[in-house]
């Protein structure tokens, strides 16, 4: 028969089931979700910054010449980068797998 | 335990004078209680306030239905209050009035002992306001001996700071000038 | 030395408060609050007590900020009453959940409507499923020493979890009273300064309060559950240690001349003692009747409650609360599962009394424990009544 129980024994939390472990969110891999991956062309991309600004797992981060690169172990492919790119420099593209 | 029960009205000081009494009573070693008549304070209106003070701790929390003493504050309210409700076989009634006792008998058809003392007079007098808590608490010790009159000064003094002087003159003026059928 | 003062019960737990050194105070002032944190607030005010006092807009926020205090590890007191009670137990479940040792004064009052200023049981009784240990006050001293209990309960490394103390509105938060009022080098010997086992700290962060997902929510429950069970020893120890140092008695349940007893009343809170005169008087009639007193409510002492009525045959519980379930009221339905469990089988009636203010003398009593005999004699099904409620 089926059965649900805890990730952990209720002895191995801490108190008050706090965590303990600052910032670990960031090991939470949310990359493997994707099924469309972002592709940016950078010919067509005039630095605004906006998927930098409205990605909500923060995969866009600055590079010293203004453009923004990807982290892929982040991007869930939820096309809003693409969505919002006011130049259509971001096309999203099937993950292969 | 001697039970007394205060009637004034809200902002004459009634709940003060319950107080003082327990805490004087306190202070001398004894056991006391004083409480309000629970609710919301509306100037004007009717109060009532209660005390208790006895030579054993007190374990009574309910209200005082059956007073050994009442003490009135207002002589007006006689006539919208029955302040003789509950009273013990051998109660007195302390009451601020000009009137003789054997007046207000007739008046209010008190059956039980009387005590009277013009406050209103005496606080004008001394206290040049019409305020007669302190006053009524000289006129509750004539009559009742619930606490020797010396008990109050110093808790009087503490409580009113720079007009503790003329309260507890007030006080012991009443406590000279009350009479008390014997 | 402690000393003997005469004092506004309200006016005690705020001095108890202050000699106990908190840190922060968060409460709503406006009705239905008591003379407890207005006090607080002029201590503070006045330089005498070294506090942050933080006049919350609403009880919501009070015990918001009670349980940011107490994670960034302070020691933190708030109190309130019935309809801010009721604006106060969202958050509530927080700070037990969180196992914040925060101590409150409940100065128990009805639920409106109608609107009711005056005491019952009604906010008790909402706390009761809130995770919080609470502990209930018969007089003025019990107030003042059950707070200090409280703080070195509620701050055990092997407890922290928050406590409420109960005292009932008015009867006792408006009550002027000797008391005997601890010195501060008492009260620091029975409660040593508070050392968080985890809090907010820039240096040292952690996550408090983060989502719990099913796969750890029902773990997470489990732990606080186990936490609350092993306050008991603790909060017995601590009431040792408290006679040890000021020679006051407290149990869990507390009797009066139950041993013999074959009519066992239950009181919650100050109508005890009233209802302890009704018993001498009885007493003095020839009856055996005696009194089981509900002092800690939660956890609730199991053992204690059995072996306290064992040997009655019937059982009068007597509550400040209705339950609205058509059939008791929430202290008795607790109760009588409890004799259930342990086998025990008396006669029990509910007298569901002192509703709003209503007053409890000691005649109903006496009424309670001849209307209960009645009942079992003639075998009445058990069940409950609201006393004195004019037909």
């Amino acid at each position: 028969m089926a059965k649900e129980t805890g990730i952990c024994s209720w002895k191995e939390l801490a108190l008050g089931t706090a965590i303990l472990t600052p910032g670990n969110a960031s090991e939470l891999k949310t990359g493997d979700w994707r099924s469309m991956r972002p592709v940016v062309d950078y010919e067509k991309c005039v630095k605004c910054g906006r998927c930098y600004i409205l990605c909500p797992d923060m995969v866009y981060s600055p590079r010293d010449d203004g453009y923004y690169e990807l982290n892929y172990y982040y991007c869930k492919g939820c096309g809003i980068c693409a969505h919002e790119c006011p130049k259509g420099a971001i096309e999203m593209v099937e993950e292969e797998r | 335990m001697i039970e007394v029960r205060f009637h004034g009205r809200g902002g004459q000081g009634a709940v003060t004078s319950a107080e003082l009494t327990a805490l004087a009573a306190i202070a001398q070693g004894k056991y006391g209680q004083a409480f309000p008549s629970f609710g919301p304070e509306r100037r004007g209106a009717p109060v009532m306030a209660f005390v208790r003070v006895g030579e054993e701790p007190i374990r009574s929390r309910e209200k005082i239905y059956e007073p050994d003493v009442v003490v009135v504050l207002d002589p007006s309210l006689p006539e919208i209050v029955d302040v003789q409700s509950g009273l013990k076989e051998n109660g007195t009634v302390v009451l601020n009035t000009r009137k003789s006792i054997d007046e207000v008998r007739r008046e209010h058809g008190f059956n039980c002992r009387l005590a009277v003392v013009d406050a209103m007079s005496i606080a004008m007098d001394v206290l040049k306001v019409p305020i007669t808590n302190t006053t009524m608490l000289g006129a509750l010790i004539k009559a009742s001996g619930i606490l020797p009159l010396e008990a109050l000064h110093e808790l009087i003094k503490h409580r009113f700071g720079p007009l503790g002087d003329k309260n507890f003159e007030a006080c012991r003026r009443a406590f000279e000038e009350t009479v008390v059928e014997e | 030395m402690a000393r003997r003062v005469g004092m506004e019960v309200s006016i005690a737990a705020a001095e108890t408060v202050a000699l106990l050194d908190v840190d922060v105070v968060a409460a709503y002032p406006i009705t239905p609050q008591t003379h407890i944190v207005e006090h607080l607030s002029e201590l503070v005010a006045d330089g005498q007590l070294d506090a942050e006092f933080v006049p919350v807009e609403s009880e919501h926020s009070a015990m918001s900020v009670c349980v940011g205090a107490a994670a960034a590890g302070a020691r933190t007191f708030t109190s309130t009453s019935s309809q801010g009670y009721a604006l106060m137990v969202e958050i509530c479940y927080i700070a037990s959940s969180l196992r914040l040792p925060i101590v409150m004064a409940l100065a128990n009052r009805s639920m409106s409507a109608p609107i009711s200023i005056w005491n019952d049981h009604a906010d008790m009784m909402l706390a009761r499923d809130t995770g919080w240990i609470q502990t209930v006050a018969e007089n003025g001293q019990e107030v003042v020493d059950l707070i200090m209990h409280a703080y070195r309960v509620a701050e055990d490394h092997r407890v922290l979890l928050p406590v409420i103390v109960n005292l009932d509105g008015f009867i006792l938060t408006h009550m002027i009273e000797p008391i005997q009022l601890p010195t501060k080098e008492e009260v620091q010997a029975y409660v040593p300064p508070y050392k968080p086992l985890l809090r907010l700290d820039p240096d040292n962060p952690v996550t408090i309060g983060p989502v719990g997902v099913p796969e750890v929510y029902t773990e997470a429950k489990k732990a606080q559950d186990e936490a609350i069970k092993n306050a008991k020893p603790v909060i017995l120890e601590a009431w040792d240690e408290f006679e040890k140092i000021f020679g006051r008695k407290y149990k869990p349940i507390e009797t009066y001349k139950a041993e013999d007893a074959e009519i066992i009343l239950v009181t919650v809170g100050s109508i005890s003692e009233t209802a302890m005169r009704a018993v001498d008087r009885m007493r003095a009639h020839g009856k055996r009747v005696g009194l089981a007193r509900i002092r800690l409510f939660r956890p609730f002492p199991v053992e204690e409650f059995v072996d306290a009525v064992r040997g009655a045959k019937l059982i009068g519980v007597v509550e400040r609360a209705l339950g609205f379930n058509g059939y008791t009221g929430p202290l008795c339905a607790e109760l009588k599962s409890v004799l259930f469990d342990n086998g025990l089988n008396p006669y029990v009636w509910n007298f569901i009394a002192g509703l709003g203010g209503r007053d409890v003398t000691v005649e109903d009593f006496e009424e309670m424990a001849e209307c209960l005999e009645v009942k079992a004699n003639k075998n009445e099904p058990m069940g409950y009544e609201i006393v004195n409620a004019r037909e």
